[in-house]
């Protein structure tokens, strides 16, 4: 899925204050039904994230803090049972996984004698049971099931993604015979950057000698793919030569243009592989 | 100096009297007694000769319109003679253009500039003093210079010198008659000077004359870099006029003193001689090219004469640069016009014609008429040429005009010409490999100094890549864009090793980017050939056409350019000032002169000349190529190191004087050499291996700063190397002595190096007749490397670009275009990092040692770099294979040994570093079955290669001795190492091994246990753990909403995913415990949801909850896959955690009975044990209930405590109490 800049510029329009829900989604999926959900979905998800990061200093003052906890506090004295941390957070254009962590510092804070540590933050986040507080355990559960950019959960997809993608390039380049060493091994000789793949015999893709493959679960745009050649692909260029990104939910095609320099982006495992032939005579 | 070539062209003296008078000290015995009596009187004036001639020649070609090439560089005389123009040339200055020494009265146009500066550069003997030349003084200080004339001798510092000239003793500190250097020079007032000799020069516009001379490769350190290094490197030399300029009338005035001493004199002029002041005419609207015509040359005889004196004293190599006179000819060649018209000449006399009154060249006829006679005498140097300027000159005209023979000759050498010299362009940059052995963590001190080192890479590159994209913009500067970057990257480099580690990096990448292997792309190192080339020349197109986008052309900026960092170069170069780290420098000097001393001291094979057949062609191009990578990385480190060796030194402020000068002198003559470079140059004439030594030996000494030339050490060399010079004959060739393109090679380096502004002017003119003297004690067998073909033309001219000048002007004259040519680029290949070439192993064993010698003294050289490389390759291996075999076991040993100390040891295991000991001294002894193994893995693995490296037709005998004599070096090579290093290796080892175990047994002992894979028959199309997890997600999302009315689930739906999760969980393929571990959960989750029945249901307002049957099912499942299929643990406890449990208080009316369902399954299923469950519960009272709830909570608790088969009699009482617990719940 190769989006021009334009093609992707018009799909992020549509996601300006977008809450990160289901329902948003399903609306997402329904305006550009040509496009696979998969990437709609990495695409909402880095804008999003984008646009948290923005905003994300302002629901951090204490102030913001403070009137958040307020309202927290005022709306389940009210009801409990209502999703007053999840529309607290619609309401003021944050993500709910993240309000739920900040309203829980500040509850821990308040009800605790030590400020919480960042892990035991993150273990109730993980498991709200741990919470000490049973209203503010449902409310932290609901804001984690509903927010589908951010929170463990998501997290986890994330990394399973990622994972899995690694496992079905592995597969495809065994199967096409290409011998590698993954990052495991890598790590385990001393390397000090580690792509996914290094081969242990370069091929050529459509011109261009690849050494490496990294294997990218999401959309290349331009923040997250300048970032990943700051510290990432550039840093395998420096010690391997010049290698193949693999961005399986599809790139901006504008962003292909290192590949004279060495880094050559793909959005699904090449067909052509070109390999060293060894019988010239 | 005049009556010397008076005489000469009286025909008092002949030609070969004059040479051998210039060339030799002593008078040759062919003399005969009236040319030797008419020269002795002269003899003072002998080491005057050659300035005065080239001088002469210059001053004489100064009408000839500048026609030369359109770089700015060498426009010679377009600026003082172009007409027309304001403070255009007067009569003093009119020969500015060629005149090698320029006039007194220095045009200060800024358009001149460029002649005034390579007039600096050319020196007569006399300025050396002047410019303070110390080793000079002794001998100076005696002598007396001329009165009237206001003469100075110049010259030899012989103290035996006659002291018929001679006047007061120099006074040194008078900066009158000593300017320092670059200053304007004095009027003309009563004082002659030396004449200095103008070379043509790249100048830029901006530089004035008036400007202090500096050695513009050397910017201050405290200025910021210029935005376009080709600016800083191709802006001249000295920006000074030399001091002590006399003009060529100056030099008749002494003429005449010195015939009115010589009575056998035929009379003088005595008036100066009009034509010199003739106005010159405007030069607009008459571009045309005058015809040359043989037959209207004026005085062929004078011109044959000085022609043939000027050419015997180029072939004797007595001129400085061969290539320059060289230039200067080809200008002759392709003069366009005459300044003044010919024809408004007024016939000479014939009087005046034999004199030097006259002018030598009166038309463009007498110009080409006079080149042409020059470059019959050097037509084996043009022949040797490549193959574009030979075609070039055979097309030419003029030439075969004037000589047909010549020509003829030209064409034939350019039909036989296979010197194609390819001009490509540098290749963009590939980056250096990260090789474990060397860069990985064990090579580090701490992890810090690791992982800043990564960092530092990764800036490197980065910094490297912006330049790539911007260096070539305008308005981009080095030091803005990246200096404060580099200075914060160098800044982190605190460890010692980090800056060792850095410098590897800077070298390699430097190695990679610059150096330009002489052969035609592709493979460059035979024995690593790289994957590019391989893969067809459609790839590497692809390569070439990116790597010429990258780079701009570049022009080699005249016949003498100065030093300049080309291309990639000045990155590096730019770095260096950037970085401004003592740190760095020093370690980049360190590693720059450990390489340079490595590959100086390679042994490139050697000359057979007894090989003659095809077989030895492949090898010989094997050979040029390797010599020919070998030399020019080593260009480019003695380039770098020179660079940094003197960067301290260098300024832009004039060189010391005076007594400044001497402590200077004291202070540096302490200073040990950065590299003992006149120890190597000696062993390298020694050795007879100065085609490899001399060439990066002129690299390094060309960025020597003024002070280097007067230390005694390099004062040393300097004369080692003009002695050199001087016997490099080129029509001297015999057998076992230097190859004509070697020696070419070296001509071409010398007198590049001679034209260095901080090479004193002096220090050519000065050597007493050395021809004769240079012999040096070779040490080396007959053939070195000298006498072997070595150097082609590709490597002549990737060395000294320059040499392509001529090319250009010939271009130049064809094209009659006078635009800016400059699309002559240096050519390098990519290549690859490998090592260059193994180095066997030479300890010699005796006898059987001499004996292999001479088994391959009479082989091709093929064969011994085969065995030798089977030998290297295979000695290598075989350490690698005891280190993956018997190390490898000792360490899975040791491993095993530590797991029982650590058992019996308990967790603890004790001190590392104890541990560490007990292994080793355990282990180590075991090191010693190396040897033996390696023996047999050499003898096992060489012959075999070295058959398949062999010709089949090898014969036997010779084959098996050559097998023997692998087997026998690799096992040396093997056994050395191993020896020495096993008990090391075997320690690292099992270091890293006792650590790797000791970390492991730390955290997660569950996440390494046993793991079941899919079954074998699984294909691996299970649903994707991520999309479970979030398809799970949604659900849950759902269930505790908020929601849409319409929004629910169908029990179908559920039942389906849950199928699928138990399909995801028994194919393993994609799952990780992290995965696996939140579908755990997800699905505890799910459970509780739907015991407390909040799941919403899709349907019909009747079905809006689900059914018990399905609910009990679907709990079924969810145990079954909590049973079966997951591996890693479930958090079941969390079905009874307060919150979960909580669900059920928001239902109306509460149902127990699926939460009890759940309880008992779990136990019947071994999932949780009663107490865990019955603590579970326990805890569950203390949590704040609403009353109600916490009453059912309650009988819940009792109900299940109270089940059949408990042991405890207490709950048996309870569930007496309760005996239809199922209906209570429900009524409830």
């Amino acid at each position: 899925m190769i989006l021009t800049k334009a093609q992707y510029e018009e799909i992020a329009q549509c996601l300006v204050s977008v809450p990160p829900t289901r329902q948003s989604l399903r609306k997402l999926k329904q305006r550009f039904p040509s496009q696979s959900q998969a990437t709609l979905l990495s695409i909402f998800s880095q804008e999003y994230q984008k646009h948290i990061k923005r905003t994300h200093a302002k629901h951090h003052t204490s102030e913001a803090i403070e009137s958040y906890y307020q309202r927290y506090l005022n709306g389940v004295v009210k009801n409990g049972a209502a999703p007053v941390l999840l529309d607290l957070a619609n309401e003021v254009d944050y993500a709910p996984s993240l309000m739920a962590r900040l309203i829980l510092e500040r509850f821990l804070q308040e009800h605790e004698e030590t400020a919480p540590s960042k892990s035991v933050i993150n273990s109730m986040l993980r498991d709200p049971s741990q919470i000490p507080d049973g209203v503010l355990a449902n409310q932290v559960y609901q804001c984690i099931v509903n927010d589908c950019c951010y929170g463990p959960l998501v997290d986890c997809i994330k990394h399973a993604i990622g994972h899995e993608h690694e496992v079905l390039l592995r597969d495809l380049l065994l199967e096409k015979n290409l011998s590698f060493l993954d990052e495991d091994q890598l790590r385990a000789k001393g390397y000090d950057k580690t792509p996914d793949f290094i081969l242990q015999v370069p091929v050529a893709v459509e011109g261009h000698i690849i050494h490496w493959i990294e294997s990218k679960a999401s959309f290349g745009d331009e923040c997250s793919h300048h970032a990943y050649l700051h510290d990432q692909f550039w840093s395998y260029w420096n010690r391997f030569g010049p290698g193949l990104v693999i961005y399986w939910y599809g790139f901006i095609q504008e962003l292909d243009c290192n590949r004279e320099r060495g880094i050559l982006l793909k959005a699904c495992f090449p067909t052509n592989i070109v390999t060293l032939c060894h019988s010239i005579a | 100096m005049a009556a010397v070539l008076e005489s000469l062209l009286r025909e008092e003296v002949s030609v070969a009297a004059v040479v051998r008078w210039i060339a030799r000290s002593t008078r040759g015995s062919e003399d005969n007694p009236g040319e030797a009596a008419a020269l002795s009187s002269l003899r003072p004036l002998r080491k005057e000769f050659v300035p005065f001639l080239l001088n002469f020649l210059r001053e004489q070609s100064s009408r000839v319109l500048p026609q030369g090439p359109p770089t700015p560089a060498k426009a010679p005389g377009a600026s003082a003679a172009l007409p027309g123009r304001p403070g255009g040339p007067s009569r003093g200055s009119r020969g500015a253009r060629s005149q090698l020494f320029p006039p007194t009265e220095a045009p200060s146009t800024a358009a001149e500039a460029p002649l005034a500066r390579r007039g600096g550069r050319r020196r007569g003997p006399g300025p050396a003093r002047e410019r303070g030349g110390r080793g000079l003084e002794e001998g100076v200080s005696g002598e007396n210079l001329p009165g009237a004339g206001g003469r100075r001798l110049r010259g030899s510092g012989s103290p035996s010198r006659p002291s018929l000239t001679l006047s007061d003793p120099p006074n040194l500190s008078n900066l009158e008659e000593f300017p320092p250097v670059g200053s304007v020079p004095p009027g003309p007032a009563g004082r002659t000077k030396p004449s200095r000799r103008i070379n043509p020069t790249p100048v830029s516009e901006e530089r004035s004359l008036s400007k202090p001379k500096t050695c513009f490769t050397s910017p201050p350190i405290s200025c910021v870099p210029s935005s376009q290094p080709s600016a800083l490197d191709t802006s001249p030399w000295g920006l000074g006029l030399p001091p002590g300029c006399r003009s060529l009338q100056e030099e008749r005035e002494m003429l005449r003193k010195e015939r009115s001493k010589q009575p056998q004199q035929s009379p003088t002029p005595t008036c100066p001689t009009p034509e010199l002041g003739s106005p010159l005419p405007s030069r607009a609207g008459s571009l045309t090219d005058e015809p040359a015509d043989p037959a209207r040359v004026s005085s062929r005889q004078r011109l044959e004469l000085v022609a043939l004196v000027y050419s015997s004293c180029i072939a004797e190599n007595l001129v400085p640069n061969l290539f320059l006179e060289l230039f200067f000819v080809f200008q002759l060649l392709t003069a366009r016009r005459m300044v003044t018209a010919k024809d408004s000449d007024p016939e000479l006399s014939p009087g005046v014609l034999d004199s030097l009154e006259s002018p030598l060249f009166q038309s463009i006829h007498d110009c080409v008429f006079f080149a042409v006679q020059v470059l019959e005498c050097h037509f084996q140097v043009l022949s040797n040429l490549d193959k574009g300027t030979l075609k070039l000159l055979a097309e030419n005209e003029r030439l075969l005009c004037f000589s047909p023979a010549l020509q003829g000759r030209l064409r034939a050498a350019y039909e036989g010409s296979v010197a194609k010299v390819s001009l490509a362009m540098p290749p963009s940059a590939q980056a250096v490999s990260f090789q474990p052995e060397t860069d990985n963590r064990a090579n580090f001190s701490s992890d810090r100094a690791f992982h800043t080192f990564k960092k530092q890479r990764d800036v490197f590159y980065e910094v490297l890549r912006e330049w790539e994209d911007h260096h070539e913009e305008p308005g981009w500067d080095f030091e803005k864009g990246l200096g404060s970057r580099i200075r914060a990257m160098m800044g982190q480099l605190s460890a010692a090793c980090s800056h060792s580690h850095f410098v590897r990096l800077f070298q390699k990448q430097l190695l990679q980017m610059c150096q330009s292997p002489g052969g035609a792309g592709g493979t460059v190192l035979g024995e690593a050939p790289d994957v590019l080339s391989m893969l067809g020349a459609d790839k590497l197109g692809r390569l070439w056409r990116l790597q010429e986008r990258l780079m701009a052309p570049q022009s080699s900026g005249g016949p003498c350019p100065p030093p300049t960092f080309p291309g990639c170069q000045g990155f590096f170069r730019d770095f260096i000032l950037s970085a401004s780290s003592f740190q760095f420098n020093q370690h980049l000097m360190d590693s720059l002169s450990l390489k340079i001393r490595e590959l100086n001291g390679l042994a490139l094979p050697q000359h057979e000349p007894n090989d003659e057949d095809g077989e030895s062609d492949v090898d010989w191009q094997g050979e040029r190529r390797q010599f020919a990578v070998v030399l020019l990385s080593l260009r480019l480190l003695a380039k770098f190191l020179g660079f940094v060796a003197f960067l301290p030194y260098r300024g832009p402020e004039p060189p010391p004087t005076g007594e400044l000068q001497d402590s200077i002198l004291a202070l540096r003559s302490q200073v040990p050499p950065v590299l003992d470079v006149r120890t190597l140059l000696q062993r390298g004439l020694q050795a007879r291996r100065a085609v490899l030594t001399v060439p990066w030996l002129v690299e390094f000494l060309s960025f020597a700063d003024h002070v280097v030339p007067l230390l005694d050490y390099y004062r040393d060399i300097f004369i080692l190397l003009l002695r050199l010079h001087r016997s490099l004959v080129l029509s001297q060739e015999s057998e076992g002595k230097m190859c004509f393109l070697n020696k070419l090679l070296l001509l071409a380096v010398l007198g590049w190096l001679f034209q260095i502004p901080t090479v004193p002017e002096d220090l050519f003119f000065l050597e007493e007749g050395p021809s004769d003297a240079f012999e040096v004690d070779t040490i080396a067998p007959e053939h070195g490397l000298d006498a072997a073909p070595v150097v082609d033309q590709q490597l002549l001219y990737t060395c000294c670009p320059y040499i392509g000048e001529l090319r250009k002007l010939l271009a130049l004259w064809v094209s009659g275009s006078s635009g800016r040519s400059g699309g002559f680029m240096r050519k390098i290949t990519p290549t690859t990092t490998t090592g260059l070439g193994a180095q066997p192993s030479r300890t010699s064993q005796g006898l059987q040692a001499r004996l292999a010698h001479a088994f391959f003294h009479n082989q091709p050289p093929s064969l011994r770099r085969t065995v030798e490389f089977v030998a290297e390759r295979i000695g290598s291996n075989c350490v690698k294979h005891i280190k993956a075999t018997l190390v490898a076991d000792l360490v899975r040993q040791a491993e095993s040994l530590l797991q029982e100390q650590l058992v019996t040891q308990g967790e603890e295991g004790g001190d590392p570093a104890q541990l560490l000991e007990i292994l080793c001294s355990q282990l180590c002894p075991h090191g010693a079955q190396a040897l033996a193994l390696g023996r047999e893995f050499c003898h096992r693995k060489s012959p075999g290669a070295v058959r398949a490296l062999l010709p089949e037709e090898t014969p036997a005998a010779v084959l098996s001795s050559a097998e023997n004599i692998a087997v026998g070096l690799a096992t040396e090579k093997a056994c050395a190492w191993l020896s020495a290093n096993i008990t090391a290796l075997i320690r690292r080892e099992v270091k890293a091994a006792v650590s790797r175990t000791l970390r492991a047994q730390g955290p997660e002992p569950a996440a390494r246990g046993e793991r079941r894979g899919c079954s074998r028959a699984c294909e691996h199309h299970a649903p994707l753990p991520s999309h479970l997890i979030s398809e799970i997600k949604d659900v849950l999302s759902l269930a505790v909403g908020p929601r849409d009315p319409d929004e629910g689930v169908s029990p179908e739906h559920l039942e389906q995913l849950l199928g699928q999760l138990g399909q995801t969980l028994r194919c393993r393929q994609f799952l990780c415990p992290p995965a696996e571990q939140h579908l755990a959960k997800c699905s505890v989750d799910l459970a509780s949801l739907l015991v407390a029945d909040q799941i919403p249901i899709l349907g019909p307002p009747a079905q809006y909850r689900l059914e018990r049957g399905q609910a009990r099912r679907l709990l079924h499942m969810l145990l079954s896959l909590w049973k079966e299929d997951f591996q890693g643990p479930v958090p079941l406890q969390l079905l009874l955690s307060p919150r979960n449990v909580g669900l059920l208080a928001d239902t109306r009316p509460r149902e127990w009975d699926l939460l009890l369902f759940l309880l008992r399954e779990l136990v019947e299923k071994g999932l949780m044990g009663r107490m865990e469950i019955e603590a579970c519960l326990g805890s569950l009272h203390q949590a704040q209930w609403p009353g109600d709830f916490a009453e059912e909570l309650a009988t819940l608790s009792n109900l299940f405590l109270a089940e059949p088969h408990l042991p405890e009699p207490q709950l048996r009482a309870c569930e007496l109490v309760q005996p239809n617990r199922g209906t209570v719940l429900a009524q409830s």
